[in-house]
């Protein structure tokens, strides 16, 4: 084994003992997550007035055990089609943790909840895997990302299917079908046009095939017809139009009878800095003379303007490590606690 | 000492960035906040509303940049809230609508459990489309919308009646990581319906500088990157958030201060390269 | 036919969305394109899965490099998208309990979402925050003031970094009101709204015309590279 492999495997396996060990033998622990479990217990009511609306015919609908609606109910008589018992998860501070058991130890509506606390490793484990890459290419770098690409590439079609799919094709196409099946609260009557676009999108599933992947050319032509008829008079407007309106302000700015220097110093600027950068962007003119010399002044606002999208790219790029390291010495470590998360453990301990 | 800073590893630059944004956090450093015009200017568009107004709430962004926009992102949900606002969430971004989840956990049921779900606010969740979601929710919010985020029919929300597109908005608020985003909303909503509709936006900071243009005629007010949503927690907090306030809304200020240190290194590096790079060209000249 | 037919598909859906800006009757036709294309985009997210299937599982069936993490990356996957799309975990929605499939597939607590916020919150956001890490060695190895334009663009840049941080206001607050506008809080303010506004406006009409013309030559066939080569 290489020095440098072994030097990293007993740092690996002390660190891996040393969380451990913090987070299993000490009295505060570390990296714990709590939920209040809320208990449901939901029955079937029909009411008259559902019942006259309905023309007669009893409907069912459910309601919480504690509603008005089924006051009446003798839940001991229901069967056991018609109640139903729900529990609910909602994460809690460990504050609410730490003051219900100092309150009642033997409670048991905030727990610990294994499936978050063990989730806050893996995250911390993978974003360790992530940062290991600074150092060098590594193992755990590559698994890491291939879990990535695995895993964004999932989450994106499934977000896809229940948010567009279901409800926007066939939700339109087979809205009996979808309401018996996942969205019970959809109303809505067939819409036969909807069949052009799932045709189109079976056709642009066709590129995946080795055969026939011409068949796709059709909705991507309307893919790219739809982007570029949208896309040309918007920046028409918005972006040529538009700023060459915004750009028409007074070069002389007058405030209460008098001349504002300041704002007429800064329309002009603005106008000189909008133009010479403009004439620099003629390339089919010779940068010579009065244009050469009005493009170096553009090239100077340029420069100006990169530098100001330098400054704050640095701003933003900080931010992104801020939270993660937030994330590590926050929610793992439990080494700072900002928004005073933990601060009754004290009380209880 | 030129040779070790010639031939630098860039792990050790890793190491020093990595100091300057630990630090600080471990140490909570935190600055002052002093609000400037465009923060101002959000805070005003919003102020201006009434109890009951309707706005749209636009949060396209996604983990990746939830250093620097989910701070703006809760602090426009309270600031909303507080204000009594009727509020429409929606998202571009597939992951947006997680994000918006996550702001009405944290924001509406955890502070204002007394807002009710249809009534007071409503998510409508993610479509995808980009820049076409856009083209169609400016005229016919219906067309796109049959359902909530959460597969409830549009029909039966109450806050959903007589609303037919975000024309109807009184304000819209849009929190942007990239495209589809605030340019977006510009060019498809606000300037083809200057008259109908109104805007203020936050954004990551390298999409700030580029939206200047549109500033003010287009985009009254805009919170550009970590420092603007500073800003902008500041005069809300200071508004509403009392004597005490809740650090979740300090997010953005709290991250100011490893700001604040890590810039110092990167200036301290550049002087440093430059000052190689002249000692460098002094000794070619000499030879 | 196979190149024909897709060209006037694409002239006709952009003359239609064209149109609807500017005759109100046909705003309708717009709408309904737009939504076609909005329902395409998400069948696209199956053409990208699909893709992801097709490019790993070659890499695995060849055993090329790599061929493990290829492994990985279909593994995790297809455990997402089933675990996803079946809406394992995920109680009904709590007015129809007795429908399995009602509930929402991001509730909190359920695998899907315990897959979000576990796995790819903290891989997506620790990516990219790598960059930081990058723009301070990039800012060491790159940024040199060979020239009056990179003084002038590194001038600019330290005047922001500093501006937008305590640091600026404490390095400056020493000059009286009367020069206030050199205080380097203010002069990024000014920065931004003038300069940066100026030399950002150039570029987006730039930008502006070249999509236009851009489009217009898709619109009208000149472009022709979306559809491929002409080997079909």
């Amino acid at each position: 084994m290489k020095r440098e492999t072994l030097i990293w495997s007993v740092l690996l396996v002390l660190g891996f003992l040393g969380l451990t060990g913090r987070a299993l033998l000490t009295d505060r622990g570390m990296a714990n997550v709590y939920v209040r479990a809320v208990d449901r217990t939901l029955v079937q009511v029909e009411t008259e007035a559902e019942a006259a609306e309905a023309g007669g015919v009893l409907s069912k609908r459910w309601v919480d055990a504690e509603a008005p609606e089924a006051a009446d109910l003798d839940l001991a008589s229901l069967g056991a089609d018609q109640v139903r018992k729900v529990t609910t998860y909602e994460q809690v501070l460990p504050n609410d943790y730490y003051r219900a058991v100092s309150e009642d130890p033997d409670q048991a509506q905030i727990r610990w909840s294994a499936s978050r606390t063990v989730g806050v490793w893996v995250a911390a484990i993978f974003t360790l895997a992530i940062f290991s890459f600074l150092y060098k290419d590594n193992v755990f770098y590559k698994i890491a990302e291939s879990i990535l690409v695995g895993v964004s590439a999932g989450y994106w079609m499934v977000v896809g299917f229940w948010d567009i799919i279901v409800p926007n094709l066939m939700g339109k196409l087979w809205p009996a079908l979808v309401k018996g099946w996942a969205m019970p609260g959809l109303e809505a009557q067939p819409e036969p046009l909807y069949w052009v676009p799932l045709i189109l999108g079976v056709m642009l599933v066709w590129r995946l095939s080795p055969k026939g992947s011409w068949i796709s050319r059709w909705p991507l032509a309307f893919i790219i017809g739809t982007t570029a008829g949208l896309r040309l008079i918007s920046f028409l407007h918005a972006n040529f139009l538009a700023q060459i309106s915004n750009s028409i302000v007074p070069l002389i700015v007058m405030e209460g009878g008098q001349v504002d220097i300041a704002e007429s110093v800064r329309s002009l600027v603005l106008i000189v800095g909008i133009l010479s950068c403009l004439v620099y962007f003629f390339f089919s003119f010779e940068h010579k003379g009065a244009v050469g010399k009005t493009a170096k002044l553009g090239i100077w606002f340029l420069m100006i303007t990169f530098g100001a999208g330098f400054g704050y790219t640095v701003m933003g790029r900080i931010a992104l490590l801020a939270i993660r390291l937030e994330f590590l010495f926050d929610d793992w470590l439990w080494l700072i606690d900002p928004s005073n998360a933990r601060i009754l453990f004290s009380a209880i301990s | 000492m030129y040779t070790f800073l010639k031939n630098l590893d860039r792990r050790w630059i890793f190491l020093l960035m990595f100091l300057a944004v630990a630090i600080p956090i471990l140490f909570e450093l935190q600055f002052p906040e002093h609000p400037t015009g465009l923060a101002q200017a959000v805070f005003d568009e919003i102020e201006a509303l009434q109890p009951g107004d309707p706005v749209l709430l636009a949060f396209d962004y996604d983990p990746a940049s939830e250093g620097e926009l989910g701070p703006m992102a809760t602090t426009f949900t309270y600031h909303c809230a507080k204000k009594g606002l009727k509020m429409y969430f929606m998202a571009l971004w597939p992951v947006g609508a997680q994000m918006i989840d996550d702001n009405i956990a944290k924001v509406i049921k955890a502070d204002f459990p007394e807002l009710e779900y249809g009534k007071d606010y409503v998510n409508l969740g993610y479509k995808s489309g980009y820049e076409g979601v856009i083209k169609v929710i400016v005229t016919n919010l219906r067309g796109l919308y049959t359902t909530d985020s959460y597969g409830t029919s549009i029909d039966s929300i109450p806050m959903m009646e007589g609303v037919t597109d975000i024309r109807q908005m009184k304000l819209l608020v849009n929190v942007s990581a990239g495209y589809p985003g605030t340019t977006e909303w510009v060019q498809y909503a606000i300037t083809p319906f200057s008259k109908d509709l109104r805007m203020v936006a936050g954004c990551t900071g390298i999409t700030a500088p580029l939206l200047y243009p549109y500033i003010p005629n287009q985009l009254p007010g805009l919170l550009g990157a970590i420092k603007g949503a500073a800003e902008y927690e500041q005069l809300v907090m200071d508004a509403y958030g009392g004597e005490k306030v809740d650090q979740k809304y300090m997010k953005a200020r709290q991250r100011m201060g490893p700001q604040l240190i890590a810039h110092l290194l990167i200036i301290g590096l550049i002087i440093v390269a430059n000052i190689l790079f002249f000692m460098e060209k002094r000794k070619g000249v000499v030879r | 036919m196979k190149r024909n037919i897709p060209l006037l598909i694409t002239a006709f859906s952009g003359l239609v969305l064209i149109l609807a800006y500017f005759i109100p009757m046909t705003q309708s036709w717009g709408e309904v394109a737009a939504i076609w294309f909005d329902i395409l985009a998400s069948i696209a997210f199956i053409l990208g899965g699909g893709n992801l299937i097709k490019l790993h599982a070659r890499k695995m069936a060849l055993r090329q490099a790599g061929w493990a993490y290829s492994a990985i990356t279909l593994l995790a996957f297809a455990l997402t998208l089933f675990i996803g799309l079946s809406k394992i975990g995920v109680s009904p929605n709590l007015q129809f309990p007795d429908m399995a499939w009602s509930g929402h597939y991001r509730e909190s607590g359920a695998p899907f979402w315990w897959i979000y916020e576990y796995a790819f919150k903290p891989l997506t956001a620790t990516t990219f925050s790598m960059l930081a890490f990058y723009i301070a060695s990039a800012a060491f190895r790159a940024f040199r003031a060979k020239n009056l334009e990179a003084i002038l663009l590194l001038g600019t840049a330290f005047i922001i970094l500093l501006g937008r941080t305590f640091a600026g206001i404490i390095l400056t607050s020493w000059l009286p009101d009367s020069l206030a506008g050199l205080r380097i809080e203010n002069l990024t303010v000014e920065i931004m709204r003038v300069v940066n506004t100026a030399g950002s406006r150039a570029i987006m009409i730039g930008i502006a015309l070249g999509v236009a013309s851009t489009s217009l030559k898709v619109l009208l066939g000149v472009d022709r590279s979306y559809l491929g080569s002409g080997e079909e």
